[in-house]
């Protein structure tokens, strides 16, 4: 019950194997161009192969090669996509862009639109189902875009870069919205965001000029990057732990205040996360705003852009090269890591 | 404006209109003759005639070019209204060869014709068939023929008129499945085949060779069509219009006539 | 043109509008010349005539239905062109626009090679009892032939600026492509679509050359408008004024009142600007 892909398309220099399992969400992440797009494209049927196979669940999606042309067209395979532009048709309402998906399956039209009001309250966005998308904000429209997608309950969601153009406000909603409805449900996700990859997937392909370059669980990857695309997103400094009042105290007891747009609950599982770039450092502690300061031992230095990148354990710091002769910055050395509590963002996990 | 022309313009007409038709007039009469004079070499009268005169007009334009050197007839053709219709409206005739007499009136009315319009030639309707005659048209009662698809001249036109007058005097009402607004329309209609006959001049059918048959009948002696000429009075070579009128009612005019199938006037 | 009047910077200059300006009047003059000699008296009695009335509702009959005809084959050309990839597409679209740029008497006579009594259907037809020359449905089949490219093209530059991603988007959800064509790519380019068939109902009204030469003259039958104005033209100035005129009244109320010009119709959105002003212009040129 599983969905395997082998695709190979010489014009884009793609060449992929992928297999997810039920109930499994995988994030790829790339650079811009990598083929992140064409390997959602080739899943929904949008672009064709030159060869390769693909099936979910024992059925064939296409199978193409010497003698062999098999191919599903886009609306038989079940894979509903939800990209970066929600993509809303304009002329319907809301609830009949829900209701779309059941309506196309030959679902009367009553029972469409109770399927599509339940999928309009499983994004919040039940208010919104006589409105016109052009009546929509980004967020509401991209909920809606999102239950469209639900309501057709795909065999595999897939997702382009769902987020990317959400304001700072609309995303975070978004993304705990997804982490709710991709809960057991099967999914790759496109994006350019760690912080997707780390709260929405259960494992992180990463990918390259076409290729996968980097495949394991999303922790995993992010904290031993092997590939330089990896690396570089991983520099987010991403804190684990328990909800508290003010923020989240880390497994090892390290209390971070940070910025929370939801209502938390303390106590439930969550992260902190904030770049390295917002992060100080101080030879000795700091007061004043409120800001988090961590007593940390620095293991290592590496040049990163123009600014030297200080490790200390899975934290870590930009500063400027200046700034870290003048601290005398060597690995051993104990020093405070300084970061404001607005930099610090707060999530479910 | 010039200010010569505009009197010479047909009453009535809307400033606005008489502002643009003048100017485009006197633009081609000032190429045509430098200053008004008519006396140097490179004369040119322009001759305004009715279309089925094109056979025999354009030889004779040749022919009156040979025998007046350092002359130019430049011919126009089209049918007898339109063309009384552009003069009326300023164009720069000389000589105006009509296909009826209504049309040569309609012009002397308004005052653009000078002198009496003498008549130079005549023509007769014929029925013009489709090589091999597929509907075996004999006479013209034939024509009323249901499985017969007649093709006629609308009754606005002078051949459309023509076949009127034969038509009252027959007996014979038509039941035509077009009524085209020329005559050359009629012929093609024949010609291409979608006719099975039409009512036509017999200058037309001779113009059109073998491609398409001619079934002659006699109760088309009712309706003689006369084709009167005249000089134009706002042209501007009054005597070469002259010579040019002469060399058409002339021996070689007539002959060329006959030729293409004109009767006597 | 609900243009808010404000004095922010257009960039046009000067001499740009006087030639703008000379443009207009190119096209106004004329008209307002005829408007001059209109014989006001005799205005409605001209255009209440009986043969005048059988001739607009002919037109407007005739106009209908090949309208019909050009939405019905108009549409799926336009996909074709606009969505397909296919060898010999540039050439379809070339030949397809081919009624734009010929002189109407061509395409008479090429209607005439084809459905005529002598042509290349015409005997098969004749022998299914099916006469087309000199009858209504020949005026019909010239005006469509003529007015087909004003719904294709127009139709294909909404497709194209509008885009395939909303049919992709439907495609994954589950619908058939008949599906997305209905639900999905038609609402969307329905301004661009309603454009265009304004503006063949508009070209088929004023077809004259191809009627003339293929379909005949008959009252009634074949003798539409514009065939009634040249024909009364002959021997009625008046008549043929009043009838130009009428016949330029019933453009501008069907032009201007549903044809709205480059501004989208509706909230369609970014991608969904269908008929926009550069089509039409390539029409009109």
């Amino acid at each position: 019950m599983t969905f395997t892909l082998d695709a190979a398309l010489a014009a884009r220099c793609f060449e992929v194997s992928l297999s997810l399992a039920p109930g499994e969400t995988v994030a790829v992440l790339g650079p811009n161009g990598a083929g992140k797009s064409t390997l959602l494209s080739v899943v929904a049927g949008l672009l064709r192969p030159d060869t390769g196979r693909a099936e979910v669940n024992g059925r064939v999606l296409f199978e193409l090669g010497p003698g062999v042309h098999t191919w599903t067209a886009p609306h038989r395979r079940g894979t509903a996509l939800l990209s970066q532009d929600p993509l809303l048709f304009p002329h319907l309402s809301a609830l009949e862009n829900v209701a779309f998906g059941p309506r196309s399956a030959g679902v009367p039209k009553r029972d469409a639109r109770e399927t599509a009001r339940h999928w309009l309250a499983e994004v919040d966005a039940a208010e919104l189902a006589d409105r016109r998308p052009g009546e929509l904000s980004g967020g509401q429209a991209q909920r809606v875009a999102a239950a469209r997608a639900l309501a057709v309950n795909p065999e595999i969601l897939l997702l382009d870069e769902p987020l990317s153009a959400l304001d700072i406000h609309a995303a975070p909603l978004l993304r705990r919205l997804l982490k709710r409805v991709l809960a057991g449900r099967r999914a790759i996700i496109v994006t350019h965001d760690v912080l997707d990859a780390y709260m929405l997937a259960d494992r992180v392909v990463v990918m390259e000029e076409g290729r996968i370059t980097e495949h394991g669980p999303t922790r995993e990857v992010l904290r031993r990057p092997r590939s330089r695309f990896a690396a570089g997103l991983a520099g987010l400094n991403l804190v684990a732990g328990t909800v508290t009042p003010a923020g989240i105290r880390s497994d090892e007891g390290l209390e971070f205040a940070g910025q929370h747009d939801a209502p938390l609950v303390s106590g439930q599982a969550g992260v902190a996360a904030f770049p390295p770039s917002a992060v100080s450092v101080f030879l000795s502690e700091a007061h004043g705003s409120p800001r988090n300061s961590f007593r940390v031992t620095v293991t290592d230095l590496e040049p990163h852009g123009d600014q030297i990148r200080v490790r200390a354990g899975e934290l870590s710091a930009d500063v400027t090269p200046a700034a870290s002769a003048d601290l005398g910055l060597a690995p051993g050395l104990e020093v405070y890591f300084v970061v404001k509590a607005a930099a610090v963002s707060i999530y479910p996990a | 404006m010039r200010p010569g022309l505009g009197p010479r313009l047909r009453p009535g007409l809307r400033a606005g209109a008489a502002l643009a038709v003048g100017a485009v007039a006197a633009g081609l009469a000032g190429c045509a003759a430098p200053a008004g004079d008519a006396g140097d070499a490179g004369k040119t009268v322009t001759v305004f005639a009715a279309a089925s005169l094109k056979a025999p007009f354009t030889a004779l334009a040749e022919q009156f070019e040979a025998a007046n050197p350092g002359t130019t007839v430049t011919l126009s053709f089209a049918g007898s209204s339109d063309l009384a219709t552009q003069i009326s409206q300023g164009a720069p005739a000389d000589v105006f060869a009509s296909a009826d007499a209504n049309t040569m009136a309609r012009l002397g009315g308004a005052g653009l014709v000078e002198g009496p319009p003498r008549d130079f030639a005549s023509n007769v309707l014929t029925i013009a068939v489709p090589p091999g005659n597929p509907a075996s048209v004999a006479s013209f009662a034939d024509l009323a023929r249901p499985s017969v698809r007649t093709v006629v001249c609308a009754a606005q036109v002078p051949c459309g008129a023509a076949a009127k007058v034969v038509e009252q005097d027959t007996g014979v009402t038509l039941k035509p499945v077009s009524e085209e607004s020329s005559v050359t329309d009629v012929l093609g209609k024949v010609i291409s085949g979608e006719a099975d006959a039409g009512l036509v001049y017999v200058t037309d059918v001779k113009a059109a060779r073998d491609r398409v048959q001619e079934v002659p009948f006699p109760e088309s002696a009712q309706a003689v069509n006369t084709y009167p000429i005249a000089a134009v009075r706002t042209g501007k070579h009054t005597e070469l219009a002259a010579t040019f009128i002469e060399a058409v009612l002339g021996p070689d005019g007539q002959q060329l006539l006959r030729g293409a199938g004109f009767g006597t006037p | 043109m609900r243009r808010r009047r404000d004095s922010s910077y257009n960039g046009i200059p000067r001499w740009v509008m006087a030639v703008a300006a000379v443009g207009a009047l190119l096209v106004l003059l004329p008209l307002a010349a005829m408007l001059g000699r209109v014989n006001w008296a005799q205005f409605i009695p001209l255009v209440s005539s009986e043969s005048s009335l059988t001739a607009l509702g002919l037109s407007l009959r005739t106009a209908a239905a090949s309208t019909v005809l050009c939405v019905l084959f108009g549409v799926p050309l336009a996909l074709v062109l606009a969505r397909g990839d296919f060898p010999g597409q540039r050439l379809l679209r070339s030949f397809v626009l081919l009624p734009l740029v010929l002189p109407p008497v061509v395409g008479g006579i090429a209607l005439l090679y084809a459905f005529g009594r002598q042509g290349l259907l015409g005997q098969s037809l004749e022998i299914a009892g099916l006469q087309i020359a000199f009858t209504t449905t020949a005026v019909v089949l010239a005006q469509t032939f003529v007015a087909l490219p004003f719904l294709v093209v127009s139709l294909e530059g909404a497709l194209r600026s509008a885009g395939s991603r909303y049919e992709a988007v439907a495609a994954t959800l589950g619908a058939r492509p008949t599906t997305v064509l209905r639900r999905v790519t038609l609402p969307l380019v329905l301004p661009g679509l309603a454009s265009g068939a304004v503006l063949s109902f508009a070209r088929s009204l004023g077809e004259f050359g191809a009627t003339l030469t293929f379909a005949g003259s008959l009252q009634g039958v074949t003798r539409t408008l514009p065939l009634e104005i040249y024909l009364q033209r002959e021997t009625d100035a008046d008549a043929a004024v009043a009838l130009s005129l009428l016949l330029v009244i019933v453009a501008v109320v069907v032009v201007g009142l549903s044809y709205r010009g480059p501004a989208p119709a509706g909230s369609g959105g970014r991608t969904a600007r269908p008929g926009t002003a550069g089509n039409h212009g390539r029409v009109a040129a």
